[in-house]
């Protein structure tokens, strides 16, 4: 739902900053976030602002609202410089440590830190939908912000082998790249002051980025599915008091599934929305 | 004096009918049903007629002669999509449950270990989790078939493949742990399942109460809503606190079943069903509130004082 009105948003920097806070999430946070496109694809039917009203009640009466605007706004903007600056030490870290050592061996290592607090931070934009200075779904945004977490909590930091695959920093670079054109985009949306490269760098990025994150998340989950099932980390076996057992092995080997039907949407929901934000395409939305 | 109808599609504005000599007390089912004529695959049922491209539907039983038209009436058109009744979506949705539930019980082959195929659980709790789960699932068929009344004839027909996967999916989620040959009875023994039995056993006789409460508010045929009020029966004085009290029984049989067999997916599958209906309970709440101005205050939507 925040997609359609992201569009006009996208427009015109202006319209952005009227608002009050960024434009919603277009690019989800990762290229490839397989939980959701299918909320995106089904919020896309209800082509009303649903963020805003997620508390249910009306619009103030202007002049509150330019108030509480003041204060959303700088602390969005605040929050978006400070997490494209973020992504921008990370992508010089790992330029640096590539540079020095020749090899991609150790490089997560040296830049877990920051990769785990701005990744995480970015739990955020999740009460930022909540509260209603971000236009967009919390569904949509908590589904992406999960699967950001899951890939770094829950694959790469618990499962230390796979730390130096190849398949890390492919998604690594794709995450970088994504990350610093959205919130920079945002950022530039807030000052009233977007540049059309920044708006041409969201909408034509993703279309490497995406595929490319994708084959890297599902690289990396593929390397790591022998030392899960050897550990049985994270699992719990039966017979136990709650009558409940959980395979982590095979939730890994679902979830790896659940990106072949899910990253298509999502990609091709990209496509019409770059149509229609660059090229001002007018697209008839599917019937129910 | 007769009206002439032009309808139109709501998003693309071309016009789809013109039905020239139509009666002024002609209501919108009527008009529905001379559109299916012209436009067979649209069935009547899956048809939204409204004044405004992006306004409310239309109720089959308005007038047209009521309606704020002139004698030509604009009206728009939006396909709903294949539509299918809700009695065949209550039945199937249940009927899997009551089925699937029973493969686990009789370990039939190629769910558990092949030594266990066919066995019996040595746990009382087993045999009377199963009747129970059974009785809930043929209660709710029954009342499908022979108690409730419907607003609406029909719902989208993909709600029922979403319905079924849940309803479906949890029953084998749950009916494979509590049929495992690994099943753990519960820490308190006879006891906790006693307790829990009596609140899976009375709570099941109030939703069936209420069931009946409101169908007795409603006559056969109508589509007449009311505020519905307590009755003899005891387990309807819950209308006095909440405004569905179908649900908060519903809530209390399935935590009374979490209870019993103490096992988490069941425990789950009460959470995610209590989220559903408070979603529900409140659009209800939000719905009488609306329509009747001598709602009672007290009542709230789902859990008395609560929610």
């Amino acid at each position: 739902m925040g997609r359609l009105t992201e569009a006009a948003e996208a427009g015109s920097g202006a319209q952005a900053a009227h608002w009050a806070g960024p434009p919603p999430t277009l690019l989800p946070l990762s290229p490839t976030s397989p939980g959701c496109a299918a909320t995106m694809a089904s919020s896309d039917e209800d082509g009303t602002n649903g963020g805003a009203s997620e508390a249910g009640e009306d619009r103030e009466a202007p002049g509150k609202r330019r108030r509480l605007g003041l204060l959303a706004t700088t602390w969005l903007t605040f929050y978006n410089i400070t997490m494209t600056a973020g992504w921008l030490v990370l992508a010089i870290a790992m330029v640096r440590f590539y540079m020095e050592k020749g090899t991609h061996r150790g490089l997560y290592k040296s830049i877990q830190k920051t990769l785990k607090f701005f990744q995480t931070f970015a739990l955020l934009e999740i009460i930022h939908c909540l509260i209603g200075i971000v236009p967009t779904s919390v569904l949509v945004t908590g589904v992406q912000v999960s699967s950001r977490i899951f890939m770094v909590w829950l694959i790469t930091h618990s499962i230390k082998p796979i730390q130096n695959e190849e398949s890390v920093v492919l998604f690594l670079v794709a995450w970088t790249v994504t990350e610093i054109t959205r919130y920079s985009f945002y950022t530039f949306s807030l000052l009233d002051h977007l540049p059309y490269f920044i708006k041409w760098a969201r909408y034509n990025f993703f279309i490497i980025l995406y595929p490319v994150g994708v084959a890297g998340e599902l690289l990396t989950i593929y390397a790591a599915l022998p030392y899960v099932k050897k550990t049985g980390m994270f699992s719990i076996r039966l017979p136990n008091k709650y009558n409940v057992s959980f395979d982590y092995y095979y939730f890994l080997l679902i979830t790896m599934t659940s990106y072949i039907p899910l990253f298509p949407q999502l990609y091709f929901h990209m496509l019409r929305q770059r149509r229609k934000v660059l090229h001002g395409e007018v697209i008839v939305e599917k019937d129910d | 004096m007769r009206h002439h109808v032009e309808i139109l599609d709501a998003k693309t504005r071309e016009k789809l009918c013109f039905l020239d000599k139509v009666e002024p007390h002609a209501t919108i089912a009527e008009i529905k049903n001379l559109f299916t004529k012209t436009h067979p695959q649209w069935y009547p049922a899956r048809q939204s007629l409204r004044l405004d491209p992006k306004g409310k539907s239309l109720k089959d039983e308005d007038v047209l002669q009521k309606l704020p038209v002139g004698t030509t009436a604009t009206l728009y058109f939006r396909d709903l999509g294949a539509q299918i009744s809700w009695v065949t979506v209550f039945l199937t949705e249940y009927a899997g449950p009551l089925f699937i539930y029973l493969l686990f019980y009789f370990r039939v082959p190629f769910i558990y270990g092949h030594k266990y195929d066919f066995t019996s659980s040595r746990h009382t709790v087993v045999h009377l989790a199963c009747i129970c789960h059974s009785f809930h699932y043929v209660k709710r068929l029954l009342e499908t078939l022979f108690v409730h009344r419907f607003s609406h004839g029909t719902m989208p027909l993909r709600n029922i493949f979403k319905n079924c996967t849940y309803y479906w999916g949890f029953a084998a989620w749950m009916a494979y742990y509590i049929n495992h040959p690994l099943y753990t009875p519960p820490t308190y023994g006879a006891q906790q399942v006693k307790l829990a039995l009596a609140i899976f056993v009375i709570c099941q006789l109030g939703n069936f109460s209420i069931h009946m409460a409101l169908r007795d508010l409603r006559p056969a045929g109508s589509k007449t809503r009311k505020i519905p009020y307590p009755t003899k029966n005891p387990f309807t004085w819950l209308f006095l606190l909440v405004s569905c009290p179908n649900y908060t029984y519903e809530v209390g049989s399935w935590i009374g079943f979490a209870i019993m067999t103490q096992c988490l997916p069941v425990a789950l599958f009460s959470l995610v069903g209590f989220t559903q209906m408070t979603i529900w309970a409140k659009g209800k709440h939000r719905s009488y509130l609306k329509e009747f101005r001598d709602y009672p205050p007290l009542r709230m939507p789902i859990i008395p004082f609560l929610l």
